[in-house]
């Protein structure tokens, strides 16, 4: 290489090296660094049970969910942005008849899930308690509220992060109950083990 | 409220820093076996919080991040090893969780890159010597710059004279 | 009113920005003297107007004025005096507000002090400084006003309250410190797009580079340090540096800055060097833009970003993309014109400070794909995927071994005629001392600690070679000029830190454990014990306050009060962990929560080095002041060149 075209490429450079930048930035700016992709997604529910919020009937077990197609919401008394999707999950319960599943994550007092329940309505199926992030750590959640959608088989197909709203129902989790409940089993991947 | 930190510690503005570091681990985990709790602390230093993020689950007061403290104690009485346990927590959060980050395809690059640019820069830099310890004569560089007037040479001279340059 | 006044100062500053930078501009490309002539002015009016709009915005945080939205969300009546003064940059718009205040004070000051520069090229540089800050304020203006009020029925009855970890006297001034080192490579960024304009680079402009580049590394590196060890002593696990992308951001252009103090000694005395001068010139103020971008846009995660905002985001990003990208396609279209310079061997001085800059450089663009590479992959569809502090840590263990061996040789070689061996004759007494500390580490801690010896015989080895410089330019009698000061006592803070960091990596213990007052816990050759821990009430919070007794050898050494404090304003406690050093070896006591059966969660820490580490810090800094003080780079105009200056220079 001779030293002209060495100078030449080092002025050049820089400008490809700022426009990838830029470029990349652009790119970034739309996107959240604190969504964190499931691993979950086509993987089958790893075994659980859990025990029942209090009054609340039966324990929420990884059998229970099989046979349909249902949403397992991740919720907690004192989670501000759980507050704010209860009302959505209220209304999918009556009007869309699809089968919404609470783990009930992180509570000081078992009671404390089972009072804001009793004064925000109760969209749940079954309800289970997870004081010690057990199912949660397995489900690989973040933070709450997070909402998996269940298929027939117990496998994961889709994670929302953050409240539910009626256009991530419509949009996104609505057109995938549709076909889910047609759909044959297939699982990607096996279930994980405790410990592989 | 807990829980909640994610969206207080968005807005937390300015620099340097973490959170507050109210309940990093606390007494009631650490493990009897002292061998079993230094690979513990190990291991959790080694783990990003999902949370809070940009932390390690060993100084994070996140619940969540107590909770896997508390997990991997578990593991470890199990008798799992520390790769074990590592996967585990890969299998759930994804390579994200690793503070290190694994060698593989989609990470060469990374890995590469330090010693890349390193490479790079000594060949730049043994190029430039050698053009520098040539023996080309000043002023058959066609590059070079053009001879300075007599006025600048002077105003460089009364530059220079005044803080005599020293040499050695 | 006030703040109406400020906001008025803000806009109006805008428009002395812009006009001054066309008039400059065109006073430079026509030669005009007159229009050349109003740089002064017109500087001394931006940093009227700035400082106005910033001392009304304090106003506003000082008399807790709720209406204005910022002092809403970061202030409070109950804050002592002190913290909200310091609130006015504790969020993102005041904290650009400053930004800007700093850069019109660099702009003034090269107005005042650089009037020995040539004319053409002080308008430039000066009118390139209106650019950015022009840019700046537009970017303040439209996307981050601090002077947006409040619907008065929505006017809050006090404000939100400043994060309590924040309410730090390091912390208040950390910000201005590091602003003041980001924005003074403005200057080194400025002069270098003036001389590409012009086209010539010469060893009078590194002189006047130089000073500028000195001043801002002073002020980066005092404002890392602080922030350091203010996430020492008030985190609570004495860790000083945790590889965050925030704290990337600040150490990148740190980096590129010292590359580029060094290169610009080559090109002062030796008129070599000039493009890549030039260049790194430019490269470092925009690194120094880049981490602002990382840090307010949101792009990448951090856990003290600030709150982001996509129309921000983009704003910066044209900013971004306009400064640098004008300056680099200047620099490709010019370089060619500064090409030549005069000759020297690879192993003579100059080549030593290549090679310093290769090994930052380096470093440098390590940091910043390591910071950018989540990014990166999450784009590319390659996962999301963390690079923490064990990537940077390997990484740096090999670049800082050539870079300390470097910094001892260098500085012994002759300028322009190599003379490898003849530097490495006078370091025998370095020779020895690196052997010998690197036998008894290994003799008194064993030998599978031989990464601990290696760093600190590496770290003894740079402090007696850099001694062993001293001491030869101080023979024959003749005091060596305060450059050389600096070079010392510069290099002494890096063997400073380098031993310090060793040792902290290799000898930190602590012990977390539930207690009850009146026992005892042993760590690192101390015994704590908790005597007691009562409620106390402070100004703005209310605190669990524990005493803790230190022992040696059944002696009493220190009495600590680590506190948890619990702020009216926040739901998050914070600790304040009492520290008790004795100058080389820090022992930290940190009182946690209660568990309600009588005992408390206390941690204690033993970080041996630390104390080093500031020492470092201060060392370079201070080497620094004294390098700006050297005759041959004051920042003002020798006398000697009032003859000179009067004349018409070609440009």
């Amino acid at each position: 290489m001779s030293t002209s075209t060495r100078t030449l490429l080092f002025r050049v450079l820089p400008l490809v090296a700022l426009g990838l930048l830029l470029g990349l930035f652009y790119i970034g700016l739309d996107r959240d660094p604190r969504n964190l992709p499931s691993t979950l997604i086509d993987v089958p529910l790893p075994d659980f049970a859990l025990e029942p919020i209090p009054d609340r009937g039966n324990a929420l077990t990884r059998d229970a969910l099989l046979g349909e197609v249902s949403l397992l919401n991740v919720f907690g008394s004192w989670c501000v942005s759980c507050r704010a999707e209860h009302e959505e999950l209220v209304r999918l319960r009556s009007e869309e008849g699809i089968a919404i599943h609470g783990v009930d994550w992180n509570e000081k007092d078992p009671r404390d899930g089972a009072d804001w329940l009793r004064r925000n309505g109760d969209p749940y199926v079954l309800a289970g308690q997870d004081p010690d992030s057990r199912l949660a750590i397995d489900l690989g959640v973040t933070g709450a509220p997070e909402t998996y959608l269940i298929d027939p088989c117990g496998v994961v197909r889709y994670k929302h992060s953050g409240p539910l709203t009626k256009e991530v129902w419509d949009d996104i989790l609505a057109p995938a109950v549709k076909t889910l409940k047609d759909a044959p089993c297939t699982a990607r991947v096996p279930a994980q083990e405790d410990v592989p | 409220m807990r829980k909640t930190l994610r969206a207080s510690l968005l807005g937390l503005a300015l620099v340097l820093g973490a959170t507050a570091s109210a309940h990093a681990i606390g007494p009631d985990e650490v493990m009897d076996d002292p061998a079993l709790e230094s690979r513990a602390r190990a291991l959790s230093k080694g783990l990003r919080c999902v949370v809070c993020q940009s932390e390690n689950i060993d100084e994070s007061n996140v619940d969540l991040a107590r909770d896997m403290r508390l997990r991997i104690r578990e593991l470890l009485k199990d008798g799992k090893s520390d790769a074990d346990i590592r996967s585990f927590m890969v299998q759930r959060y994804g390579d994200f969780v690793l503070m290190e980050p694994p060698v593989k395809p989609s990470t060469y690059a990374l890995w590469a890159a330090p010693g890349v640019l390193l490479v790079v820069g000594i060949w730049a830099l043994v190029r430039t010597l050698r053009a520098r310890s040539a023996s080309a004569a000043p002023g058959s560089d066609p590059t070079a710059p053009a001879p300075l007037s007599p006025e600048e040479q002077e105003r460089l001279r009364a530059l220079l004279d005044e803080t005599p340059q020293e040499n050695r | 009113m006030i703040v109406e006044l400020g906001h008025y100062c803000l806009v109006l500053a805008l428009f002395v920005a812009l006009v001054q930078a066309v008039v400059l501009l065109t006073g430079a490309a026509r030669q005009r003297a007159d229009f050349m002539a109003t740089a002064t002015g017109s500087s001394l009016a931006l940093f009227a107007l700035v400082g106005a709009s910033f001392a009304a915005l304090t106003w506003a945080f000082v008399v807790s004025d709720f209406s204005v939205l910022v002092v809403a969300l970061n202030s409070h009546t109950d804050k002592p005096l002190l913290y909200k003064i310091s609130g006015v940059w504790a969020n993102h718009e005041g904290s650009l507000l400053l930004w800007v205040l700093i850069l019109t004070a660099f702009s003034l000051a090269i107005s005042l002090l650089g009037r020995n520069l040539p004319p053409t090229l002080r308008s430039r540089a000066i009118a390139v400084q209106g650019l950015v800050t022009a840019g700046f304020l537009l970017f303040i203006l439209f996307t981050s006003n601090p002077f947006w009020r409040i619907p008065p029925e929505a006017i809050p009855l006090n404000g939100q309250g400043l994060n309590p970890l924040l309410q730090d006297p390091a912390l208040a001034f950390h910000p201005p410190l590091l602003y003041a080192g980001y924005v003074g490579f403005s200057m080194a960024f400025s002069l270098a797009v003036a001389a590409l304009i012009e086209g010539r680079v010469d060893a009078a402009w590194a002189r006047w580079v130089r000073p500028w580049t000195l001043a801002a590394w002073v002020f980066l590196t005092l404002g890392i340090a602080l922030g350091a060890w203010w996430a020492y002593y008030e985190l609570g696990w004495g860790g000083w540096w945790s590889w965050d992308p925030v704290e990337n951001a600040s150490f990148i252009p740190w980096l590129a800055g010292t590359a580029l103090l060094h290169s610009a000694i080559v090109v002062e005395k030796r008129n070599a060097l000039k493009v890549w001068t030039v260049f790194l010139a430019v490269l470092t103020f925009s690194l120094s833009l880049v981490g602002t971008f990382i840090v307010r846009s949101g792009v990448i995660t951090s856990i003290h970003a600030f709150a982001s905002d996509p129309t921000r985001g983009v704003f910066i990003l044209v900013l971004l993309g306009l400064t640098i990208g004008a300056s680099l396609i200047l620099f490709a279209w010019r370089a060619p014109q500064l090409e030549g310079g005069s000759l020297f061997a690879p192993d003579s001085k100059e080549g030593s400070l290549l090679v310093n800059n290769l090994l930052m450089t380096t470093a440098a663009a390590t940091v910043l794909i390591g910071v950018l590479y989540p990014l990166v992959a999450d784009v590319l569809n390659m996962g999301k995927l963390t690079v923490g502090p064990p990537f940077y840590e390997l990484v740096f263990k090999w670049l800082m071994i050539p870079t300390i061996v470097l910094m001892a040789i260098g500085p012994l070689l002759p300028w322009k005629r190599g003379d490898l061996r003849g530097a490495l004759r006078k370091l025998t007494v370095a020779d020895a001392a690196f052997v010998l500390t690197l036998i008894a580490v290994i003799v008194l801690a064993g030998a599978d600690r031989y990464w601990t010896a290696i760093g600190l015989a590496l770290g003894v080895w740079l402090a007696t070679g850099t001694l062993t410089e001293l001491a030869l330019r101080l023979r024959g009698g003749r005091m060596p000029p305060r450059a050389t000061w600096g070079l010392v006592l510069g290099h002494l803070g890096m063997a400073a830190m380098v031993i310090g960091i060793v040792c902290d990596y290799s000898w930190r213990t602590e012990t977390v454990q539930a207690m009850r007052p009146g026992e005892t816990r042993h760590l690192a050759g101390r015994d704590f014990t908790l005597l007691e821990a009562d409620e106390v009430q402070g100004p703005n919070y209310t605190a669990l306050r524990a005493t803790v007794r230190l022992d040696e050898k059944g002696r009493e050494v220190a009495v600590l009060h680590p506190e948890r404090r619990d702020y009216a304003t926040s739901t998050m406690p914070t600790t304040e962990s009492a520290i008790a050093s004795n100058g080389l070896v820090d022992y930290h006591a940190v009182i946690g929560e209660s568990s309600g059966d009588g005992t408390f969660a206390a941690r204690f820490f033993y970080h041996p080095g630390v104390p080093l580490l500031w020492y470092g810090a201060g060392l370079m800094a201070l080497g620094g002041l004294i390098s700006l003080t050297d005759g041959r780079y004051r920042v003002g105009a020798p006398k000697r060149n009032t003859a000179t200056r009067s004349r018409k220079t070609p440009s």
